[in-house]
């Protein structure tokens, strides 16, 4: 053995020329480490693959004309992208690759932003330098951004776009959610745009809970909120029995009386279930209340709160004074003012009161409060926060409760405690926080929410939105939030349309809900006298409508009222309401209308003007329309309605004016009648 | 021993971490007796680790206690969703014997393409012979085939592909303007808070996923059906013309997405993801 060394290392540097040579050759096989380092490499080895692979397709020399060896690298200085991805991707604009399953060759899907403007990395994260797969799309030692999953992407439109997108569904919820939610009572949120991010829910006061229902249910609710409703937004705090008992304690303690609400029952509550059945139905409750049925089904809207077990929440003597006027107790409910008679309050009342449930108190028994109770309950209050969505008398909304969320999706994964088990990056810690906050230690005061899948994934995605990034942006990248609306209308009317919480169903310039059509134009669009009968009795004009104007008995005074600064105030300048007559047009023109209706525009497809042959219930019946609308708005509609109405579902047919003429001739001659009788002068 | 090693090579990956904005390579900064430590230690650790998730995947595993014959799609196939996102529903399957009835107790097991996931992947039927699995599609936007698997008698398998569709950002974005402006007459069906106008037009509209009629219609005349009325292709007036209310990339959108939900699949549709 030691010898056939010893004649190796003769053989190879025997003399000084061998070793010369021998020495030579090992330098040169070192040098070529690099080079053949470079010419195994991934990118190499995809690029070949993609060249192999295109060479048997029909648009074989296009692409190949296409193909650019080499690293490739996109540079967006401003941004901060150096990314080579496209080095693997080679076909990531080829748009004929669509039909390719394997990655990294497919085409990029349709986006509205160019690759060759954002890069890469600005949606996907990841790190963009790196030239070999497993640094580009995992977090490493030096990188911890690692691909973020496709369920989040819509997370980097948010780093731009600060309000709502058609194209970002998930997005837009997660937003929704986090000021719906509650979220932002507690976590503050300062937006990109410098604003803090606003509650859009409005979570009752409870200084006055006394009033309004008892120890045992506040208990109950306390310890499940969802056992009451299962709808219902407060989150579960995981109290246990004692921490309920004196937290209900305190706040019954620390309730005084509102004037108005302890009256005795003035009503009895009528115990006719079908006549209280058919006032919910007439008054409309459905189209914010929702009520679980026998099948388990949700039927109404959610607006209000649910009301299945409501009988067992309220005291009868509070629920009707908050039916005769909720805004006594809450000066900012969301629910109207209804006109109800006292009859009517003593039947909407009995029927509400029967919606119980025997088992949601049966095993609350709570002895009288004791001082030290009333204490603790009052500390504990404090330690969890309440008053950061409630109002309690004697109790300061915390400020900064609980982690500032501005640069959520920024975090870095060194400062997270993960639990076992799960993935340690960023978005599976967010929505596991959301899913189980509780399992990331004692103590921790999060309450659990009762989000679904799809909900977590979309409050995850808002979430990641802000980030460094978000916040560090070009000003000319940034997408603002479209400005809102805090409109009010003024004056006897005003206070008369914040009575009846008109905003919480209609819209009037940007300002309102979207349950019911947008009023902003109302003066230049309908006639006087169909006004004062519509608001006296709300019929309905959409057949298919589940949601309907609820009547409020409204006075003469107050219809009036209303009238005449709806009449005044919501006009639209560019329609002039007396521009056309309401009658006296030529027979030729209404009879050329009905042709374009019922021919070239088959407007019956939609609408109904004759009972007898027409079906179509999307758009509003039309029997009426000729007392209803202005001819002037009629005609307008007909040449543009999205100018009028933005998002209408009306298509713009581009009518020329005879046409929308004739149209509105034969419109404004059906004044209710079976055929819509021609009305002349 | 094991626990030990573990400890250490926390220590060490967290004497890294600290470390490494500095440094980048966690390596060097390790001292010469530790860094050979290291790698036996790190072997350990996997030895260790993978032997713990070995053992706990087969305690978690579910022993059927019965087996059926077929397997059968009871409700959740050809939905759509946007690409990453959860199902709407979930998917349902049944397990039935020889003579067609429910088999309790029998192991199902759900697979696809890498990306998507499912909660559970496996479960043993119910008292009523189904398994319900709650589904996310993977992250690129089209077809994928999930596969359902029971075991039979004879120790063999029998499958059931249940089809999906992952709605891409055009796709999506086409589905919110079908929500606006189409569904209301090209879907048969009504629900509580949408109530269908298809019944009442006497020349009927193609619901979307009426892939035998409208695969044969090219992009072109889709996008002129859409644009310019049911009239621009001698078609019924009822189909109102699109073109001065929605954009060009509106209508592209749109014609996306019906050849995303079309059944028969377009030929556009592009490839189905299966698992390999």
């Amino acid at each position: 053995m030691k010898e056939k060394l010893a004649s190796l290392w003769q053989r190879l540097f025997g003399d000084s020329v061998r070793a010369f040579g021998v020495v030579s050759l090992i330098f040169m096989g070192s040098l070529a480490i690099a080079p053949a380092k470079n010419f195994f490499s991934e990118w190499r080895h995809y690029q070949h693959a993609y060249l192999k692979m295109v060479r048997n397709r029909s648009d074989a020399t296009t692409l190949q004309r296409h193909f650019h060896g080499g690293i490739q690298q996109i540079w967006l200085p401003e941004l901060g992208v150096v990314d080579r991805c496209t080095s693997c991707h080679v076909g990531l604009k080829e748009a004929s690759l669509t039909d390719v399953a394997v990655q990294p060759f497919r085409e990029h899907p349709v986006i509205p932003h160019k690759l060759d403007q954002f890069g890469c990395t600005v949606c996907h994260r990841g790190q963009g330098a790196a030239t070999t797969v497993s640094e580009a799309h995992n977090s490493t030692l030096a990188w911890e951004q690692p691909i973020l999953p496709a369920k989040y992407i819509e997370s980097s439109c948010g780093e731009c776009h600060r309000g709502p997108l058609p194209g970002t569904p998930q997005l837009n919820q997660g937003r929704n959610l986090l000021a719906r939610e509650g979220c932002v009572h507690c976590h503050t949120v300062k937006l990109p745009d410098g604003t803090t991010m606003k509650a859009t829910d409005d979570p009752p006061s409870l200084s006055h809970v006394a009033d309004k229902t008892t120890r045992e249910w506040v208990f109950a609710w306390l310890k499940d909120p969802q056992a009451y409703a299962t709808t219902a937004t407060m989150p579960n705090f995981k109290l246990n029995d004692d921490e309920a008992r004196d937290i209900s304690a305190f706040l019954m303690a620390n309730s005084t009386p509102l004037q108005g609400d302890t009256a005795i029952l003035s009503a009895k509550p009528s115990t006719d279930p079908a006549a209280g059945a058919s006032l919910y139905g007439e008054s409309f409750c459905a189209s914010c209340h929702a009520v679980q049925n026998a099948a388990g089904n949700m039927v109404g809207g959610t607006v209000g709160p649910e009301l299945t077990k409501v009988g067992t929440k309220v005291k009868p003597q509070w629920l009707q004074a908050w039916l005769r006027n909720p805004r006594m107790y809450d000066p900012s409910t969301a629910m109207s003012h209804y006109r109800f008679t006292e009859s009517q309050v003593a039947t909407l009342s009995g029927f509400l009161q029967a919606k119980t449930d025997s088992d949601l108190l049966a095993n609350v028994h709570l002895q009288a409060a004791t001082p030290e109770q009333i204490a603790h309950g009052k500390r504990l209050v404090s330690d969890y926060g309440c008053a950061s969505c409630h109002e309690i008398a004697g109790i300061k909304k915390p400020e900064n409760f609980a982690p500032e969320l501005s640069r959520i999706g920024s975090k870095p994964v060194t400062q997270l405690v993960f639990l076992p088990g799960m993935q340690h990056t960023l978005p599976d810690y967010i929505a596991t926080k959301i899913k189980q906050p509780r399992a990331f230690g004692q103590g921790l005061k999060m309450p659990q929410y009762t989000f679904t899948p799809a909900q977590i994934d979309s409050l995850t995605t808002a979430l990641l939105a802000w980030n460094d990034r978000s916040h560090s942006l070009p000003a000319s990248l940034a997408v603002a939030v479209p400005s809102e609306s805090d409109y009010q209308p003024a004056g006897k009317a005003g206070k008369l349309m914040t009575d009846l919480a008109c905003f919480s169903c209609h819209l009037i310039n940007g300002h309102g809900g979207d349950m019911a059509p947008d009023l902003t134009w109302e003066g230049s669009s309908v006639q006087r006298p169909w006004l004062v009968e519509f608001l006296k009795n709300p019929g309905t004009l959409r057949p298919a409508l589940i949601r309907r104007m609820p009547r409020f008995n409204l006075t003469d005074d107050e219809v009036n009222e209303l009238t005449d600064y709806i009449m005044t105030v919501y006009q639209n300048p560019s329609v002039d309401r007396d521009a056309m007559p309401l009658t006296g047009y030529s027979q030729g023109q209404v009879e050329f209308g009905k042709q374009l209706f019922y021919g070239k525009y088959s407007c019956q497809g939609c609408h109904i003007v004759d009972t007898k042959s027409d079906k179509g219930y999307i758009g509003p019946t039309l029997t009426h329309v000729g007392s209803r609308l202005t001819a002037a708005w009629i005609y307008q509609w007909m040449k543009n309605p999205q100018a009028l109405r933005p998002g209408t579902a009306e298509p713009n047919r581009a009518m020329s004016d005879e046409e929308a003429r004739a149209l509105t001739a034969f419109l404004i001659s059906q004044k209710g009648g079976v055929n819509g009788e021609v009305a002349k002068k | 021993m094991i626990r030990f090693g573990c400890t250490h090579v926390g220590i060490a990956a967290r004497g890294c971490r600290a470390e490494r904005f500095r440094d980048g390579k966690c390596a060097v900064m390790l001292s010469r007796p530790m860094r050979s430590g290291f790698g036996v230690l790190a072997l350990l650790t996997t030895v260790f680790v993978s032997a713990c998730s070995h053992q706990s995947a087969n305690s978690t595993a579910l022993k059927p206690t019965a087996s059926g014959a077929a397997i059968v799609e009871s409700s959740g196939g050809k939905q759509s969703a946007q690409t990453g996102s959860p199902l709407p529903q979930p998917i349902v399957v049944q397990v039935n014997d020889e003579q067609g009835t429910a088999v309790p107790g029998a192991l199902v097991e759900f697979s696809a393409a890498p990306g998507v996931t499912f909660d559970p992947a496996s479960a043993l039927t119910d008292s009523s012979g189904q398994v319900t699995t709650s589904v996310s599609l993977g992250g690129t936007a089209g077809r994928y085939r999930i596969v359902a698997s029971t075991s039979i008698k004879s120790h063999q398998k029998v499958e059931l592909k249940i089809e999906e569709i992952a709605l891409g950002y055009q796709q999506t974005l086409g589905r919110r303007l079908n929500d606006q402006y189409c569904e209301r007459c090209h879907n048969p069906e009504s629900t509580v808070e949408r109530v269908s106008n298809y019944d009442n037009l006497e020349i009927k509209p193609h619901p979307f996923t009426e892939g035998d009629t409208l695969n044969r219609i090219s992009d072109a005349d889709l996008a002129a059906i859409i644009s310019h009325g049911g009239t621009a292709l001698n078609k019924s007036a009822l189909m109102p013309a699109w073109g001065n209310t929605l954009s060009k990339s509106d209508v592209q959108a749109l014609i996306s997405y019906i050849r995303a939900v079309s059944d028969p699949p377009s030929s556009g549709a592009g490839p189905i993801y299966a698992k390999d």
